[in-house]
């Protein structure tokens, strides 16, 4: 079956209910989206699938439409998207491991949502976990984020 | 009580790392330092001045031993070499280097003496000076304790210092002028007219000298880094999904590998049938290890998938099935033979309580799974003559030995690579994966293998935080607080995780009354006994350990009491603090969130109060109770660590262990039926989310003479703080966690 990542399409030969998180690591050699609890509860595998924050772990490859964009396609050191940006200037990471899930949740939060409340980002972040805490440095880059974008 | 006579101090003082050796020969061999490990096998060229820093014509890496799970162990450590080297944070690589003893860790020694942080005395610190030597003879490289700062704070420092002045001394030789006219900045000695000279350069002179042993540190009034905020060496990786961490590596013909062992925790594998795994797709082999099978597939999801097709019949567990029992056993436990240590017995407890109205309570701590967002991982190569291992671990030097052991392969041909972690909590201070990891590579000579564990396996052996019980009797006169009478029961975390080394711990076990006994106050009639429950399931160390208990159930009994005094709660516990530094941080935390100011409705506020790794901590939590459920509204962190290496990643951090301290207070717990952890995934192992999570106000203090690390001391006041928080807005007493069996939250 084909798939589309990053703009690049690919040609790729699993079972039909691989869930695409794994199809990225392991078939593709795309780690950024990463393997944190296999059941839809922590975010971490978060990559966009037509513009669509999804879950990577709960999409079985024989459901893969449009395009799928993982953390590596939003934007790079060199390049980086708005939320990336506001990532850096807020220093959220501690271990990391979620970050790339959480970032994925915000840069499609933001385009839906460009003048976010506390509320709507608490509400919408919710579905990412992060066991190290930063949640209070996640939602000052997301309105930082927003803020940016909404400049622009 | 006649076990704890018969056992010497000394015994005492092996008690929290349990090293192997003695005190005899102490203190002698100490002023020889370790051989410096770069220098084995350094090309030509390259310079490797101290064990620390590393110089070629391609740049300059400062070596990290400490490991990294999230709290920036690399970029501290680089702060702390850079400051005196004078090399700027971007112009380095950090790599954390081989594991070798010359990276003992000093301050997990000092900090296993049975001395309070506050005691100062020549004892208390020719005894820390011996626990010191221990750990360097046996080569303790280990990340743990909130050591990183102190145990680096002047070592790196000098490192940086040491490799500078033989620069200059290089820079002398090639230029033919004096060291004393030659200055450094930005990675490049300076001569008098101006001509910079890159250390890169003076890399291949340097060489050839002996280091210049006599540093002076600088003067902290000088520093440039140290105290500065900085961006992290990690901060771009991590924000652009760039970095690799440990479930990310990869070899070239490396298969993948999935294990299932006994979800009754050390139980024995009675049979197995892989029929049906065998022929899925990718499925390689099926192999046995110890206590369990691997599948060994050509893709991590096709491993679990296989895996968990396994059928398996299971031995029972090597401790009680139910968790009934688990309490019992600790209930059991409050008695004269099992009695650990008294660390603290100041006044008279039992005349002062006789006939005295007392306050009498009763608290609870639940088993929890460290559960970092990375399931763990180890990649393991055996070759001909020599092993590899590639993981993320906080006790390489122990990996070293144990894969020696499994495979027989020499100890110097074991070489453990170790790779970035996403997260750890102390979950990487236990190698089992790794142990399994090479049974199964042994069984493939020659091809890398890659052990990931499913969530789930991740979580049935996650060998957990401690369970705890508290028992406290006290009294009140005169509006203060007069007795104080704190027994805690739990098994030895330090036996149970030594244990699984191979190590004994030979007397009491300061993790037993960690965060209670050695609070700085003066309490009239002030006892903390340490009571040691028998074996149960595995445990081990939990971030901030025995004191992730003690510290809720001292300080929630102490804001019982003082309740019952009708005092304040602020002023009292200042009343009672002895400790200067100490009272800093309450008095700190009192002004932060402008204490004693009269509050909207439903609103209370809660202190709470615990030193623990050295650290003085005081929070206050604020909540509101609303129809559905206590609301988590802010909290405000003072802590005194004698210096704030990076206030950026200081915050950063005291705000994420509010975070984990107060979700896992009203949410978590791991339980066991049938011998088993019911819980296995995020979906029964609850944990905070973001609607969940306050606003953090911390302030970092610098008043103390001791440097120390924060990776854990704001883990024991919040829950306290929390608890005493809900008593002033309902009411109710919560003296047990999870908190959400007895309240609802929102």
């Amino acid at each position: 079956m084909k798939i589309t990542v990053n703009g690049t399409q690919y040609d790729i030969d699993v079972e039909s209910d691989m869930p695409l998180l794994w199809v990225l690591r392991d078939e593709l050699g795309i780690t950024g989206p990463k393997y944190g609890c296999g059941i839809a509860q922590c975010g971490a595998c978060t990559v966009h699938m037509n513009g669509e924050a999804v879950k990577s772990c709960q999409v079985a490859a024989e459901d893969i439409v449009g395009e799928v964009v993982t953390i590596e396609g939003l934007g790079t050191p060199d390049a980086m998207h708005a939320v990336q940006s506001a990532w850096v200037e807020h220093q959220v990471a501690q271990c990391g491991y979620c970050q790339s899930g959480q970032m994925m949740t915000a840069a499609a939060f933001v385009l839906e949502t460009p003048a976010p409340t506390d509320e709507k980002i608490d509400e919408a972040m919710s579905r990412n976990l992060c066991r190290c805490g930063t949640y209070p440095r996640i939602r000052a880059a997301v309105k930082t984020a927003a803020k940016n974008l909404s400049d622009a | 009580m006649g076990k704890i006579k018969t056992i010497a101090r000394r015994s005492f003082l092996t008690g929290s790392a349990a090293i192997v050796g003695g005190v005899a020969f102490g203190v002698y061999r100490y002023k020889t330092p370790y051989a410096n490990p770069l220098l084995n096998g350094l090309p030509e060229g390259e310079a490797a001045l101290t064990a620390y820093v590393k110089i070629d014509a391609s740049g300059i890496t400062l070596i990290t031993p400490r490991a990294d799970s999230g709290q920036g162990a690399y970029s501290v450590q680089a702060i702390l070499i850079a400051e005196e080297l004078d090399v700027e944070l971007d112009q380095i690589n950090v790599d954390p280097g081989m594991p070798d003893k010359a990276y003992y860790n000093t301050a997990l020694g000092a900090d296993g003496a049975p001395f309070a942080p506050t005691d100062d005395s020549f004892a208390a610190n020719t005894t820390r000076a011996v626990m010191d030597s221990m750990m360097k003879f046996a080569g303790m490289q280990i990340t743990g304790g909130s050591t990183t700062v102190p145990d680096s704070y002047e070592k790196l420092r000098v490192a940086g210092a040491v490799a500078r002045e033989t620069l200059k001394m290089a820079a002398a030789e090639k230029t033919d002028i004096a060291v004393a006219d030659l200055r450094t900045k930005s990675g490049k000695v300076i001569t008098p007219d101006g001509t910079e000279i890159r250390y890169e350069d003076l890399a291949a002179i340097a060489a050839t000298l002996d280091p210049v042993e006599d540093v002076a540190l600088r003067d902290p009034n000088t520093w440039r880094i140290l105290g500065k905020q900085h961006q992290r060496y990690d901060t771009v990786a991590k924000s652009t999904g760039t970095q690799a961490y440990s479930i990310d590596f990869k070899r070239d013909g490396m298969v993948h590998a999935m294990v299932r062992t006994n979800p009754r925790r050390g139980g024995e594998m009675i049979s197995f049938d892989d029929t049906e795994a065998k022929a899925m797709r990718g499925v390689q082999k099926v192999l046995p290890i110890t206590g369990g099978v691997a599948v060994v597939a050509d893709n991590t999801w096709r491993a679990i998938q296989a895996a968990n097709a396994v059928e398996i019949e299971w031995g029972a567990a090597p401790y009680p099935a139910e968790m009934d029992a688990h309490w019992q056993a600790l209930s059991d436990s409050f008695n004269d033979d099992q009695q650990d240590s008294r660390q603290r017995d100041d006044g008279n407890v039992v005349a002062a309580l006789d006939g005295a109205d007392v306050i009498e309570a009763e608290y609870r701590a639940p088993y929890l799974a460290h559960a970092p967002l990375e399931p763990i991982s180890a990649v393991v190569e055996v070759s001909e003559d020599r092993v590899d291992v590639w993981t993320g671990t906080q006790i390489p030097r122990f990996v070293q030995t144990n894969v020696s052991k499994v495979t027989g392969v020499d100890f110097d041909d074991v070489h453990v690579h170790v790779l970035m972690m996403g997260g750890s909590f102390g979950h990487r201070l236990e190698d089992r994966i790794v142990k399994e990891a090479t049974e199964v590579a042994m069984q493939m000579p020659g091809i890398p293998v890659k052990l990931t564990y499913s969530r789930e396996e991740d979580m049935a052996h996650d060998d957990t935080r401690q369970i705890a019980m508290g028992r406290g009797r006290g009294s009140v006169k005169n509006g203060q607080v007069e007795t104080m009478d704190l027994g805690i029961a739990m098994p030895s975390v330090v036996a149970s995780q030594m244990g699984r080394q191979g190590l004994s711990l030979p007397g009491p076990d300061t993790q037993i009354v960690a965060g209670a006994w050695e609070q700085p106050l003066s309490i009239p009639n002030y006892r903390i006994t340490g009571y040691r429950a028998p074996e149960l399931a595995p445990i081990s160390s939990w971030r901030s350990v025995g004191a992730s208990t003690n510290g809720f159930f001292h300080d929630v009994f102490l804001d019982e009491l003082i309740h019952a005094a009708g005092a304040d709660q602020m002023e009292e516990r200042l009343r009672l603090c002895w400790h200067e530094p100490s009272r800093k941080v309450l008095e700190k935390v009192a002004e932060m969130s402008n204490w004693g100011a009269p509050l909207a409705p439903k609103k209370g506020r809660g202190v709470g109060f615990c030193m623990s790794f050295g650290v003085a901590v005081a929070e206050v939590v604020e909540v509101t109770n609303t129809d559905d459920g206590i609301k988590l509204d802010k909290v405000w962190v003072a802590a005194e660590v004698g210096k704030v290496v990076d206030p950026n990643m200081f915050e950063n951090m005291v705000q994420g262990g509010v975070n984990w301290a107060l979700g896992h207070a009203i949410m978590s717990e791991i339980t066991y039926s049938d011998g088993m952890t019911e819980q296995e995934n995020f979906d029964t192992f609850e944990s905070l989310r973001m609607y969940q999570s306050p606003k953090i106000e911390v302030a970092g203090l610098e008043n103390g003479d001791h440097v120390r690390g924060i990776g854990e001391p704001m883990v024991p006041p919040a829950a306290a703080a929390l608890s005493n928080a809900i008593f002033a807005a309902t009411g109710q007493r919560i003296r047990e966690m999870p908190m959400n069996k007895f309240i609802d939250f929102v």
